[in-house]
């Protein structure tokens, strides 16, 4: 008896959780005037018309590639800038490499309200104010710590026997790295890629005020200004919140495991 | 194992590896943070620094309107959002991770299901629920009306008394994923030994929830305590996509950080430098020493309690 009525709050939850996003999906589907006629139906006839409308005149095309252009780039270089320092402060001896790691990783807890004003006036010294390429070089550099902490991490628990023979083998630090870490390090990759991914894709705050250009700005910060234009096109503002939805679930079937696994890194003890 | 480390990198290539990732780093982070610290001491015309000015941005905030009510009004409601998270989110979630704990098959369907929220955006999640609340077309309202609470329909977001309550559940609808996760993980990490030791000695379900379970997750129920207050000061853009930049209606749903943009990119003051960068401080500090005290205090209880 217990145990059927945990498993109905199990369900009841799961429901809670859920049908939010369903009735997200499917209002999409459905005309302004069946949402104000019946709040609670289902889509009988299907209309893509709410996406088109999003698409093409609200600019979500516009707003879908920057997404994906500024994210994918962001993603890429500090994966990448991340990956060498880890290599480097996991197989160096030296103290410095220590102060160096610490710098990094008291990233972690970055005061963003205290960085914006200036990080919006360095863009705006160095000739970077308003563009894509300055927002990849401030979310590189702003995931960092993350990805360091990860991948070092990751590196020391790699025996590093297979590096031995590559050096006796007369392979030098970038050979060693590229052909004999590389592959072995592609799970703690996968992970930071996914992790680092899913916060930018999502972020409002850096773009909202580094971005002055309509043309430049990424899905998040075009939902404010599409939700502020088509308050009364309802089925509009669904389709609008798919889209910028979509990726991400994507991105979650194809990697459920890294996500969980990466959620509880390190919170267990 | 303390095996030697035989692939040792000399320092100099070492140093050129890190190359990359410390000049990003020093360049988008440590040095926007150096300067930050000294912005607040300035008064500034515009984008143009000029005379230092001591303590002075931080006594306009507490002297000057609007700072001088918005300030408190703010942390206040960054405080209920801290209370509501530790109240709703993360005891729902300690409950459901507890009961996930012993449906071994069902666990992780389940995990991935109520972690649904978590992925989506929290601009995204606010938007939706704005739309979700609506009093014209909004589902949560017929949901209401259709089983007879006609009278608890209302405009939620609209109404000064419940917009806040509404931010904090709306939080825990999309972070309940989180304690679930972390209380999951730290469940399966703990000894079974001493819950069967309990029932041995007859222990109810009850009893050994409280006295055997709970003691032993007070570390990691101290973690979750901490890392939640640092959200709840922080949040952002739930508020932002519920109640817009000025945390409508009548200042309700306004928070610290829609103050921080107000001030720094929506005032047109002169000084708006100045003032924001004292906000950002302010909030700074209250993070770190809150969560620092928290810490000290709790690793105190932890200790006496074991």
């Amino acid at each position: 008896m217990r145990r059927v009525g945990v498993n109905v709050v199990l369900s009841g939850y799961a429901v809670v959780a859920l049908v939010p996003l369903l009735i997200m999906v499917w209002n999409s589907f459905r005309t302004d005037q069946e949402l104000v006629a019946e709040p609670l139906g289902l889509p009988v006839s299907p209309s893509f018309d709410a996406y088109r409308e999003a698409w093409v005149e609200a600019s979500f095309s516009t707003y879908f590639l920057n997404s994906v252009l500024v994210t994918t780039a962001s993603v890429a270089l500090s994966t990448a800038v991340s990956l060498l320092a880890a290599y480097a402060l996991a197989r160096s001896r030296s103290r410095l490499m220590g102060v160096i790691e610490q710098v990094f990783v008291s990233g972690l807890m970055m005061p963003v309200f205290l960085m914006i004003v200036p990080i919006f006036y360095l863009l705006d010294t160095i000739g970077l104010a308003s563009t894509r390429t300055g927002l990849i070089l401030v979310y590189s550099a702003v995931s960092i710590p993350f990805s360091v902490f990860v991948l070092a991490t990751f590196l020391r628990q790699l025996p590093d026997e297979l590096e031995d023979a590559a050096r006796i083998d007369g392979a030098g630090p970038l050979r060693t790295f590229w052909s004999v870490l590389l592959p072995l390090v592609r799970p703690a990759v996968a992970t930071v890629v996914v992790f680092r991914f899913v916060p930018i894709w999502n972020d409002f705050f850096y773009p909202l005020i580094l971005v002055r250009d309509r043309d430049l700005y990424t899905l998040p910060v075009g939902l404010t200004t599409f939700f502020g234009e088509y308050q009364t096109s309802w089925s509009t503002l669904f389709a609008g919140l798919v889209i910028a939805t979509l990726p991400l679930v994507l991105l979650f079937l194809v990697a459920t495991r890294q996500i969980v696994a990466g959620l509880t890194a390190g919170m267990g003890r | 194992m303390t095996r030697r480390r035989t692939a040792a990198l000399p320092t100099p290539v070492a140093l050129l590896f890190l190359l990359p990732a410390a000049t990003l780093f020093a360049v988008f982070v440590l040095y926007p943070m150096a300067t930050a610290l000294t912005y607040s001491l300035f008064s500034w015309r515009g984008t143009a620094q000029d005379a230092f000015v001591g303590l002075d941005n931080f006594v306009t905030l507490l002297t000057t309107e609007p700072y001088r009510s918005q300030l408190p009004r703010a942390f206040a409601h960054n405080a209920l959002l801290f209370a509501g998270a530790m109240v709703v989110q993360n005891s729902v979630g300690l409950l459901l991770a507890y009961a996930l704990h012993k449906r071994e098959r069902l666990r992780r369907l389940f995990q991935v299901l109520y972690t649904m929220p978590y992925l989506v955006s929290p601009l995204v999640v606010g938007y939706l629920w704005s739309l979700l609340l609506s009093p014209l077309f909004g589902p949560v309202n017929a949901v209401l009306r259709a089983v007879g609470l006609e009278s608890v329909a209302q405009p939620w977001l609209g109404d000064p008394d419940t917009a806040l309550w509404v931010v904090v559940l709306v939080t825990a609808w999309q972070w309940v994923g989180f304690p679930l996760l972390v209380y999951g993980a730290a469940l399966g990490s703990l000894d079974p030994t001493m819950e069967e030791a309990a029932m041995l000695d007859g222990a109810t379900s009850r009893q050994r929830f409280w006295h055997v379970t709970l003691p032993m997750l007070l570390p990691v129920i101290g973690t979750v305590s901490v890392l939640t207050f640092i959200f709840s000061m922080e949040a952002f853009p739930i508020p932002y996509a519920l109640g817009g930049s000025n945390g409508s209606p009548a200042g309700a749903t306004d928070v610290m950080s829609l103050l921080f943009y107000r001030t720094a990119f929506g005032s047109g003051a002169s000084n708006a430098i100045g003032v924001s960068s004292a906000v950002a401080i302010v909030l700074f500090v209250v993070i770190v020493g809150v969560s620092v005290l928290f810490t000290r205090w709790f690793r105190r209880v932890e200790r006496r309690l074991t």
